[in-house]
């Protein structure tokens, strides 16, 4: 399937403007007739979480972005999309991620940014490290087995 | 050679450095070669590789398996399981 749009990949300490990215995606354009979205956000758990720290590799994770995106632009007919990932301290409430899939109709949309999501979990360079309200240090957040097999179900030959 | 070896995370703070680099002995061929000979060089090692399997490597920031090779490798990052998103 071959498709020419270049995906907008950003790695960055600063938050983002969902509202504002979609704008960008779709500026000037007439022929996308759907975007969706997906933010994750940092989430408490009754109160006691202070913040996520991030950490990540630098150049890698944009590589890794890069070729997750290449993946996804190969296997639906994607007009656009804009993949935005957080680093550093986040706190609760705030934005880690986001995605921004725009095609002619709906269903390529949805399931690119699904398959997106699931393969950003598993395969891009991130670790979340918890850090307590109480000013203790929390441990590194265990990958979730979950996590890998919703990345599995879209069955990819290069893993 | 030396290789630049690259930690993340837990795998980092248990070895206790972001990255080194490193004169592979002869013999050492694959990605769990490397982890092997890592575990064997101290107490801190053995500590961040105890269970090798579950070790991601990535090599020229790519990912790789366990099996594959690591000739030509500039630079290897060890890490646990990603959890971004």
């Amino acid at each position: 399937m071959a498709s020419t749009i270049a995906p907008a990949i950003r790695v960055q300490r600063e938050d983002f403007d969902v509202a504002a990215e979609i704008a960008a995606l779709t500026k000037g354009r007439t022929d996308i007739g759907a975007v969706v979205t997906f933010s994750g956000l940092c989430r408490d758990e009754e109160g006691a979480l202070a913040a996520l720290e991030l950490e990540h590799y630098p150049g890698m994770a944009e590589a890794e972005i890069g070729r997750i995106a290449a993946e996804a632009n190969g296997r639906w007919p994607l007009q656009g999309l804009t993949i935005i990932h957080r680093h550093g301290k986040i706190a609760p409430g705030e934005n880690i991620v986001l995605v921004v899939a725009a095609s002619a109709h709906r269903q390529a949309a949805f399931e690119a940014a699904n398959f997106l999501m699931d393969y950003l979990k598993s395969r891009a360079p991130f670790w979340k490290k918890e850090h307590h309200a109480d000013g203790s240090e929390g441990g590194w957040v265990e990958a979730k087995e979950a996590d890998d097999e919703a990345a599995d179900r879209w069955n990819t030959p290069d893993k | 050679m030396s290789t630049k070896l690259i930690y993340f995370a837990w795998v980092r703070e248990r070895i206790g450095k972001p990255e080194e680099h490193v004169e592979l002995p002869a013999g050492i061929e694959t990605v769990a070669d490397l982890l092997r000979w890592l575990k064997s060089r101290g107490e801190e090692y053995e500590n961040a590789l105890q269970y090798p399997d579950v070790i991601r490597v990535a090599i020229n920031q790519e990912h790789v398996g366990h099996r594959e090779k690591i000739a030509g490798a500039r630079e290897i990052a060890l890490f646990p399981p990603m959890t971004g998103g």
